[in-house]
């Protein structure tokens, strides 16, 4: 076992996938230098100019060469700097790049991943850094979305992403970049759309992803010192989304708290919440609730970012309210 | 490629679309069209310096691109029509009509969408070292989006093999460009922003645009980058198939008939020695062959409905969660 930060596993993670395979090309702002967040540190000096090509700021035209070079016969990874910025090229996320092989009658398979920091994590970047927006990407079909919670699922879901044939966005979590955990020696490869128990217990499923799977399992040690033991899943990934999986907590538990970091208006949770009350009705001991970020902008003084970032104390308190629940 | 060739392949493009407006205004085509009428000179004579394995995409104004390039005129028109065999399986209809297996990467139906796009399979290429080039057509009024820039420059700045040409109609939709550029040609005039050559060509001369393009194509080919070649032409319907283009003056409409694209390379032929009662056979026989092909296809049985169910991912499936 080696341990790596969870910057250093992306970056691991790419060296391994560039390679194995020389159709495996990063492009984005500031990659050549290592990016901004350290996670193409070394690439370039490793693998050479052809591999690794710095970009204007011009996210559309990342996008669509990714896109365009994945029907050309390379497997493109591109980094979009903040996940914030997929605004600005959303037309080739959702339009072009989700839509492509459907339109043509699969004509064309995209194998591409476009990943970059995402989320808040009480970091003080605001409205337009600090945004966790998986559940924009989420209400498209076309598009695998992975959420890392920590090194060794960075190294190992990121790999996946580039093996895979479709087009895969991995959301960052940029307040885990400096988490530092083991990871296994050799080729790690985890596969998409399995959940992972993070801890076993009886009482209530507490569901996060990225960031929100260190606030379930901070709200699980405070709620296991008072004699509650909670279920702890980690989703890993949106779609494909191992539903299963938490319908089979669910049934154990009875109790079901989803945990978001962003906005609750659409978040994802509010996905899961529908699948558990549809398909586990008679299971369910109290309502399905849903810990969220607020529905505001993420406003940027420590003591504001605090008040609308989910935290454990919320979880916990969402806890107790389904198990108080008659 | 001779003359009478890209007279015939002009031909064809005419009637094709003659025959999809006809079937428009009967109501056989589910969504809307935009007809390449008045257009063929650029699709016939780009596609025709271009190699098996060079890449072409267009916009939703498509049809003749991909049957340019050799896409089956069966397929595409099964497409229009909602039939069995469709291009695109049904999925894509008019504005998305694409056929890779010929080199056309598909047509875009969002403004500008598809020149970042042009931009990766050329550097595809250029990494792959497989010498191929990528042609991207587009209308003037995509000049005006940020793509158009983002892309033009992205190609400048590492010497893409992609030659972006825009068809200037001289309308984006139902405006008039000059009411919405601050220079008079909306490509060219930009180009010198992106460190390119100012080229312009009467894109309905058919020769001409196989000389420019060609040039562009072969300096993209041997490793001189990136091209932006504005094709002057005219649309001699409206913007789609719904529009009669009414906005237009008489006058201009006039002057434009009077260059229409087949007219001219006829006279070209002819001046060459051509006889007219030949040219005249070919273009009724062409007639005659596309409205046989639409009554063909037309017999076709619809899609099944389980075809909606096929290829959102790459193993065929669409399922999103277990």
């Amino acid at each position: 076992m080696a341990e790596l930060t969870y910057r250093q596993a992306v970056a691991a993670a790419l060296a391994q996938e560039m390679a194995r395979d020389d159709r495996v090309v990063l492009l984005g702002e500031d990659v050549v230098s290592g990016g901004v967040f350290k996670t193409t540190a070394g690439l370039r000096e490793k693998f050479g100019a052809d591999r690794v090509w710095n970009t204007p700021i011009s996210e559309q035209a990342i996008a669509g060469a990714a896109m365009g070079a994945a029907m050309g016969g390379l497997r493109p990874v591109a980094e979009i700097m903040f996940a914030d910025f997929y605004a600005t090229c959303w037309d080739q996320v959702v339009n072009e790049i989700a839509k492509v092989r459907y339109m043509t009658g699969g004509q064309v398979r995209l194998p591409l991943v476009l990943r970059g920091a995402n989320g808040s994590g009480g970091l003080g970047f605001g409205s337009q850094h600090g945004q966790s927006v998986e559940n924009w990407a989420m209400c498209v079909p076309g598009l695998k979305i992975v959420s890392p919670a920590g090194p060794a699922e960075a190294f190992g879901l990121l790999s996946a992403a580039i093996r895979d044939d479709d087009p895969v966005l991995v959301f960052e979590h940029k307040a885990l970049y400096g988490r530092r955990e083991e990871v296994p020696e050799g080729e790690h490869v985890l596969p998409l759309g399995r959940a992972r128990t993070v801890r076993a217990g009886g009482d209530v499923t507490l569901v996060g992803l990225s960031i929100t799977v260190g606030t379930c399992l901070a709200a699980a040690d405070e709620l296991a010192s008072h004699g509650l033991a909670a279920d702890v899943l980690d989703l890993r990934t949106l779609v494909p989304l191992d539903a299963a999986a938490v319908l089979a907590s669910v049934r154990r538990t009875g109790r079901l708290v989803v945990v978001e970091e962003n906005p609750g208006q659409l978040g994802w949770g509010a996905a899961i919440a529908a699948i558990a009350a549809e398909e586990a009705f008679s299971d369910l001991a109290a309502p399905v609730t849903r810990v969220s970020g607020g529905n505001v902008p993420l406003p940027v003084a420590a003591s504001l970012e605090a008040e609308v970032d989910v935290s454990a104390a919320r979880v916990v308190a969402a806890a107790r309210a389904v198990l108080n629940y008659r | 490629m001779d003359g009478l060739e890209l007279y015939v392949r002009m031909c064809f493009l005419r009637h094709f679309e003659d025959r999809v407006d006809v079937l428009y205004r009967r109501g056989l085509i589910h969504g809307p069209v935009h007809l390449g009428l008045g257009q063929e000179a650029i699709a016939v004579g780009a596609a025709s310096v271009l190699r098996p394995g060079d890449c072409s995409l267009g916009t939703y104004r498509g049809h003749a691109h991909a049957l340019a390039r050799g896409a089956p005129p069966d397929a595409v028109l099964a497409e229009l029509l909602g039939r069995a065999g469709g291009i695109c399986q049904g999925k894509g209809g008019s504005m998305h009509i694409t056929s890779v297996e010929h080199g056309y990467f598909g047509s875009y139906a969002i403004v500008g969408a598809h020149l970042p796009i042009a931009c990766g399979l050329a550097w595809a290429a250029k990494i792959r070292r497989t010498e191929a080039v990528t042609v991207c057509f587009f209308g003037d009024g995509t000049t005006n989006i940020g793509a158009f820039h983002e892309a033009v420059n992205l190609a400048a700045v590492w010497r893409l093999p992609v030659v972006f040409v825009c068809e200037n109609n001289w309308y984006m939709e139902y405006t008039p460009i000059a009411d919405v550029i601050p220079v008079a040609l909306p490509a060219a005039d930009r180009a010198a922003a992106y460190g390119l050559d100012r080229v312009v060509v009467d894109g309905n001369d058919v020769t001409a645009v196989r000389r420019v393009v060609g040039d562009a194509v072969t300096a993209a080919r041997s490793g001189e980058g990136p091209s932006l070649v504005e094709a002057q032409t005219y649309r001699l319907k409206g913007h789609s198939a719904a529009d009669a283009g009414a906005y237009r003056p008489a006058a201009e409409v006039t002057l434009w008939r009077e260059r229409d694209p087949l007219l001219r390379v006829r006279a070209a032929l002819t001046a060459a020695g051509a006889n007219e009662s030949a040219l005249d056979e070919i273009d009724s026989r062409t007639r005659s062959d596309v409205a046989d092909l639409a009554r063909q296809v037309l017999g076709r049985p619809v899609p099944e409905p389980s075809g909606a169910w096929t290829d959102v991912w790459s193993d065929g499936s669409w399922q999103w969660r277990n």
